[in-house]
């Protein structure tokens, strides 16, 4: 099946979304329990998002990842590779049992995730700060060609932390690449604790406007809010597009949400089985391998 | 004796030999690439008169890409170049590119697999007044420490002409290494030039120790190799304008053939070319080998040639040490033989 619609979403597309993104969150529980190392706060906190680029925003083709005419999806914070890899998955790139070798040895799915291992995964990253560089350099090549592929590239909150997201920043605004969006996830964590003490990062809509960015601000978790603004940007023709996306670090288990301590690691196999019966509005489900 | 199929210059031992930096190859080569191929781009950080990027802007404008001082954002930018179809070169002075921006070449360039061509100008002590801050020395090392990334450094500005349009043609992330100042243009069009492929530019009748250069001291070797012919000692000189993947089987022959080797380079002997060639020898043909280089420190200000030859490496150094090192030391395969 290949993607490429985007338009206004009726309530039952919303709805269908929202089961294919607590599909989603069961998986990533269940290849963090399986990896035993990783990070968790980040994946369950982008899976809307990750949800509406692959089945709505996106223009791409899981039988054919290589299909010349897809849009490009940048994940620059790779440590949260678990919800693309599950997406993925989902999406039809590989069978969702794959996602259980996460981590493992001879995977496909590398805990910090590698263009080359996997197809359709465009970059390599993991290095915090490069992929806003390398969507750039694909924006602005695409319009040097004349194609109209997109260009997402998806960074973390605490990565802004890095110098190089900001010389991307200014040359993305001095280039004017409208072709180009990129979405934040402001989770308002990094490991070592709460952003704004770690290191503050308001105002980022302040920001990214002095850098002659388009800033969208909208909430991570309402897809029909996050799929607008992703057609707003479609509509900027003299400058690149932010979407500063807040999430709930961990969303969707009670238990971790809002706790940086569950940045970068994975939950046990008791803490599986607890998460995914917490899981909200999955209704207590319990998948039988936990049950 | 200098190998006729070398076809270098005629007059080259002649003190007037032209003189050209080799990042003049980097204009030039990049203008002959971009008139092959439409993909071929210039990316550079606010250096391109120095870098010569300039030359490739003036043909091309539309794919000159100006990247302000940023060198992080230039390297992972050109992968992103890359990943659409683009042949991306680009271009700083080699203390920044790849000094500073390493780990995005490392990442998005050579583990990503993208064909992205780094020039590194301004490498080695030959950069001199603007003192050691700009004088690169580890650039050979860290970059030929990377899986799937080509190491050149040319001897002059016509082998790093061939260098950077033969670099365009290959799918594998390149660094290609430039000096800032004038040094003897003593190849020729008609000098064989392959990626990988070192060449024996001097070879005496009866030679007793191979000089194994690169970059600009090239020439210098081989006007030691001259001064040692006439002292007796005959020589074989290599340019190894390919530090990485190494030419071994030009290396294992030449060290057979002589039993000891000099080599010459104007990088830190820790990781250079001389570290490259031990590294091998030692695994399968170990002979006494001579490391002419800089030896753990950094440059300073000063004239090119007084730097040059402060460190050693003038063709007059080059060749005491290793008339010394060859009477010092016997040959691997003599020991070998008892």
């Amino acid at each position: 099946m290949r993607y490429t619609f985007c338009m206004a979403l009726t309530d039952s597309e919303v709805q269908k979304l929202e089961e294919k993104a607590e599909a989603i969150r069961e998986t990533i529980i269940n290849m963090l329990v399986s990896a035993g190392s990783g990070h968790t706060a980040g994946p369950l906190d982008m899976t809307d998002v990750f949800t509406a680029l692959y089945f709505h925003v996106l223009k791409h083709d899981p039988e054919n990842p290589e299909w010349e005419e897809r849009d490009r999806l940048i994940l620059s914070n790779g440590h949260i590779a678990p919800v693309r890899y599950a997406t993925m998955a989902h999406a039809g790139y590989f069978p969702v049992e794959e996602c259980l070798t996460l981590r493992k040895f001879g995977t496909r799915l590398q805990g910090h995730p590698e263009r080359l291992k996997l197809p359709g995964m465009e970059t390599t990253s993991g290095p915090l700060g490069e992929g806003l560089s390398q969507g750039n350099g694909m924006a602005y090549a695409f319009r040097m060609n004349k194609k109209s592929n997109r260009v997402y590239v998806v960074m973390g909150d605490g990565e802004q932390d890095e110098g190089m997201v900001w010389e991307a920043v200014m040359w993305a605004g001095k280039n004017k690449l409208h072709n180009l969006t990129a979405i934040i996830d402001r989770n308002n964590i990094q490991i070592d604790g709460m952003t704004e003490d770690v290191m503050p990062l308001d105002s980022l809509r302040a920001k990214y406007e002095a850098f002659n960015w388009h800033v969208l601000e909208v909430d991570g978790h309402n897809l029909r809010q996050f799929i607008e603004a992703v057609d707003e940007a479609k509509a900027i023709y003299e400058r690149p597009t932010v979407i500063i996306a807040h999430t709930i670090a961990g969303k969707g288990v009670p238990d971790i949400e809002f706790d940086y301590h569950w940045h970068g690691k994975p939950p046990t196999k008791e803490e599986g089985k607890r998460f995914l019966k917490e899981i909200r509005s999955m209704g207590g489900k319990v998948p039988h391998e936990y049950s | 004796m200098i190998r006729p199929d070398a076809k270098l210059k005629e007059n080259l031992f002649e003190k007037d030999i032209e003189k050209k930096p080799t990042r003049d190859g980097f204009g030039l080569g990049t203008v002959e690439a971009g008139k092959v191929n439409k993909n071929v781009l210039v990316l550079c950080a606010d250096l391109s008169e120095s870098t010569r990027a300039e030359w490739f802007q003036k043909e091309f404008p539309d794919r000159f890409v100006q990247m302000g001082i940023a060198e992080q954002n230039m390297a992972s930018t050109a992968a992103g170049f890359a990943a659409v179809g683009k042949i991306p070169f680009i271009a700083s002075y080699a203390a920044f590119s790849p000094g500073r921006n390493y780990e995005q070449i490392r990442t998005t360039i050579a583990l990503n697999e993208q064909p992205v061509k780094i020039g590194g100008m301004h490498a080695g002590v030959s950069v001199g007044p603007d003192g050691a801050t700009h004088q690169m020395l580890e650039d050979i090392g860290l970059m030929r420490m990377l899986p799937n990334m080509v190491v050149i450094n040319p001897a002059d500005a016509e082998e790093a002409r061939k260098a950077v349009a033969a670099a365009a043609l290959t799918p594998d992330p390149t660094y290609i290494r430039f000096g800032r100042a004038s040094t003897a243009l003593f190849t020729t069009s008609e000098t064989p030039f392959e990626i990988g492929k070192a060449q024996v530019l001097w070879e005496s009748e009866k030679p007793l120790i191979t000089l194994i250069a690169t970059g600009s001291l090239v020439y210098q070797a081989l006007l030691a190799a001259r001064g040692l012919e006439s002292d007796g000692i005959g020589s074989i000189v290599v340019n190894l304008h390919t530090i990485k993947p190494l030419d071994e089987a030009t290396l294992l022959t030449v060290a057979k053939r002589t039993g000891r080797v000099v080599t010459v380079e104007e990088h830190q002997v820790a990781g250079g070319m001389g570290s490259a060639v031990a590294e091998y020898l030692s695994e399968l043909y170990p002979v006494p080998l001579l490391r002419l280089g800089i030896r753990d420190q950094f440059g300073q200000s000063g004239e090119p040639d007084e730097l040059i030859e402060h460190y050693g490496l003038s063709a007059p150094a080059i060749l005491h040490a290793t008339r010394d090192f060859t009477h010092a030391r016997k040959p691997a395969h003599e020991k070998h033989s008892h």
